[in-house]
């Protein structure tokens, strides 16, 4: 059991970490820190996908003409990581700049406050 | 050599990214607009040449970018399946924009406009790619990019409650695209892979030795999580009525018709393509999406009935269409998947034209939007009266509308699965809920109210308003011969779309 965890430390790590992002995603009353919440989440994400493409003792991936030893780093995965990062750092950018129109509107950026006074302004 | 059509859908997408950048290099909205529109419609023509290509060849291609071939380039398949959902997005895309031009460049203030355009183009753009896109992880790049156009939409009118529709449709959409990407990197853990065709190889592989089942389940279950947040399947639906009921009328069509689509096709390609339909119901999630698909088509209706504004109305109705569209999918055959490819052409043309129709509608009744200050709207708007009429009459689901045609499909898929007397039920159960709020809304359009009431909206309206106006009606005209085609002579379309299934 404990070996199993150890094995996969980075998964569970990731996994919990994602769990963290998740619920506070989902549950935190504060924009800001469901913002947080989200880019916690992501960071569990790469931590995944760039512990999936590690080699222990390999190297990194420019092809020459010393063939396969030693082993190469997966790229994919890095690649993705970065990717991905690109889309987390353009998404918070763009969230900030909605919370922070919310907040000079409304002065507040608690949500439940925030969908009471919309449900004010329909009416 | 390859054929020259084979690029077209390449540089459609391209065309519409180089025109979300030179629109926002340009300062007058109009002229934005126009080559917003103008690239639309070129990429509905390209794809229509792809469309005829692929279909008539009965042949399916793989474009890689650059010259790096399957396991390190990028690359999209494309079959007449996609080159048709394509064409129909692009073109559903120009109109709704046609549609909603007035209300446009009056709800989205003027320097502002040009942005809107950019994000309209790279909306289309990231349709045309979750379309085509062969590879998963550029379908998870793309699903990103529609995620903060569609909410930059939603926020181009910009009023208190829009900002906070649109901070709600971004967490949401970021908790679906979360679940997604970790979904894929599972997949990627198990398989080695994210271009298509490889995943579908090692995924075949695993069902056969029956390794990794759990990760397998997971995955298969986080990516169609994921997707489900994003296109509004039943108990993740409660983002969607704000965002779309409040927006300005074009952006309120292109996100009902098309955005929510661009999910579920790419949802239906990895099924088909990775995942095959068997292990899907060996895994259990089919039945899964048919619970939510079920639910949603009824509690959808339910919500819609209780509402009074209009816009939101429409909005709901799209959960229980969305509904629909999944129940297709969770019948676990392809007869249930064409079924819904079908409903998902005749949703993106009914949706648009009731939301084009009830924006003009509430337009000559001094922009108001219940359907009390509604009443005998249709008369001061004779086209968007009709228009509203056949887009409700096809949502109920009367013979000769487009509607009829995809619920008869979903009822002969049903037959085949040992749930045909509850799917039957469900179908028709949703049909008289639709007939339930869509006959009242008709009623109060076409009934003329007492004379003081009507003289009460009307001191609200602008006379500006109620002049004729040209691009809206040719739009509405063109979604009401949509719907039309598509009730009436359906068979060829029904023809490409199985021709696209199997090609896919």
């Amino acid at each position: 059991m404990l070996s199993d965890i150890l094995q996969n430390r980075y998964a569970v790590t990731a996994v919990i970490l994602f769990g963290v992002g998740f619920t506070n995603l989902m549950l935190q009353q504060n924009l800001l820190r469901k913002v947080i919440g989200f880019n916690i989440m992501d960071s569990a994400i790469f931590l995944l996908l760039a512990s999936l493409g590690y080699i222990d003792g390999g190297v990194a991936p420019i092809v020459g003409d010393r063939g396969f030893d030693p082993l190469y780093i997966n790229p994919i995965p890095s690649g993705l990581v970065l990717t991905g990062i690109v889309v987390s750092v353009s998404i918070t950018a763009f969230s900030l700049a909605l919370i922070q129109r919310i907040y000079r509107r409304y002065g507040t950026i608690e949500m439940r406050e925030l969908l009471e006074r919309a449900k004010k302004e329909d009416d | 050599m390859r054929s020259f059509v084979e690029n077209f859908p390449f540089f459609s997408i391209f065309l519409a990214l180089l025109a979300g950048i030179v629109t926002a290099t340009i300062r007058s909205g109009r002229v934005t607009y126009w080559i917003t529109v103008c690239v639309c419609a070129a990429a509905a023509v390209l794809n229509a040449a792809v469309l005829e290509y692929t279909y008539l060849g009965d042949l399916n291609f793989t474009y890689t970018m650059g010259r790096f071939l399957a396991p390190y380039g990028n690359a999209i398949k494309c079959g007449p399946f996609q080159a048709l959902l394509a064409t129909v997005f692009s073109a559903v895309m120009a109109t709704s924009l046609a549609g909603g031009r007035r209300d446009l460049f009056q709800d989205v203030l003027p320097e502002k406009q040009r942005l809107y355009f950019v994000m309209v183009d790279m909306l289309e753009a990231s349709l045309l790619a979750l379309t085509y896109t062969n590879d998963a992880f550029t379908g998870y790049v793309f699903i990103e990019i529609s995620t903060i156009a569609a909410c930059a939409l939603v926020m181009a009118k910009d009023n208190g409650p829009n900002l906070i529709a649109t901070i709600r449709y971004l967490f949401m959409s970021l908790v679906g695209s979360g679940l997604f990407l970790i979904g894929l990197t599972v997949l990627n853990s198990i398989t080695g892979y994210l271009l298509m065709p490889s995943l579908a190889e090692a995924v075949a592989e695993l069902r056969i030795t029956g390794d990794y089942r759990i990760p397998l389940t997971v995955s298969v279950g986080l990516i169609v999580a994921g997707l489900g947040v994003k296109s509004a399947m039943f108990p993740f639906h409660l983002w969607l009525p704000d965002a779309h009921g409040g927006a300005t009328t074009a952006s309120s069509a292109i996100l009902s018709g098309l955005v929510l689509k661009g999910y579920i096709v790419l949802l239906m390609v990895l099924i088909l393509r990775v995942f095959s339909v068997e292990l899907l119901a060996e895994l259990g999630v089919t039945n899964v999406i048919l619970a939510f698909g079920l639910l949603g088509m009824i509690l959808g209706s339910i919500a819609a009935m209780r509402e009074n504004h209009i816009k939101r109305m429409l909005a709901y109705s799209s959960v229980a269409q969305v509904g629909y569209i999944f129940m297709g999918v969770g019948l676990g055959s392809a007869e249930g998947l064409i079924a819904s490819s079908f409903h998902i052409l005749v949703h993106a043309c009914c949706k648009p034209l009731l939301f084009l129709c009830a924006g003009r509608l509430s337009a000559v009744s001094g922009h108001h939007k219940s359907l009390r200050n509604l009443r005998g709207s249709a008369y001061r708007d004779v086209g968007a009266g009709l228009g509203f009429t056949v887009g409700a009459m096809s949502m109920i689901g009367i013979p000769l509308f487009g509607g009829f045609v995809s619920k008869l499909y979903f009822a002969n898929a049903a037959v085949p699965t040992g749930m045909t007397a509850m799917i039957l039920l469900t179908i028709a159960l949703s049909t008289v809920l639709n007939a339930l709020y869509y006959v009242p809304a008709l009623l109060a359009i076409w009934v003329k109210p007492p004379a003081e009431d009507e003289a009460a909206v009307l001191a609200d309206v602008h006379p500006e308003e109620l002049a004729f106006d040209r691009s809206f009606t040719a739009a509405a005209a063109v979604l009401t011969l949509g719907i039309f085609v598509l009730g009436i002579f359906y068979h060829p379309i029904t023809d490409v779309i199985e021709a696209g299934v199997r090609l896919i």
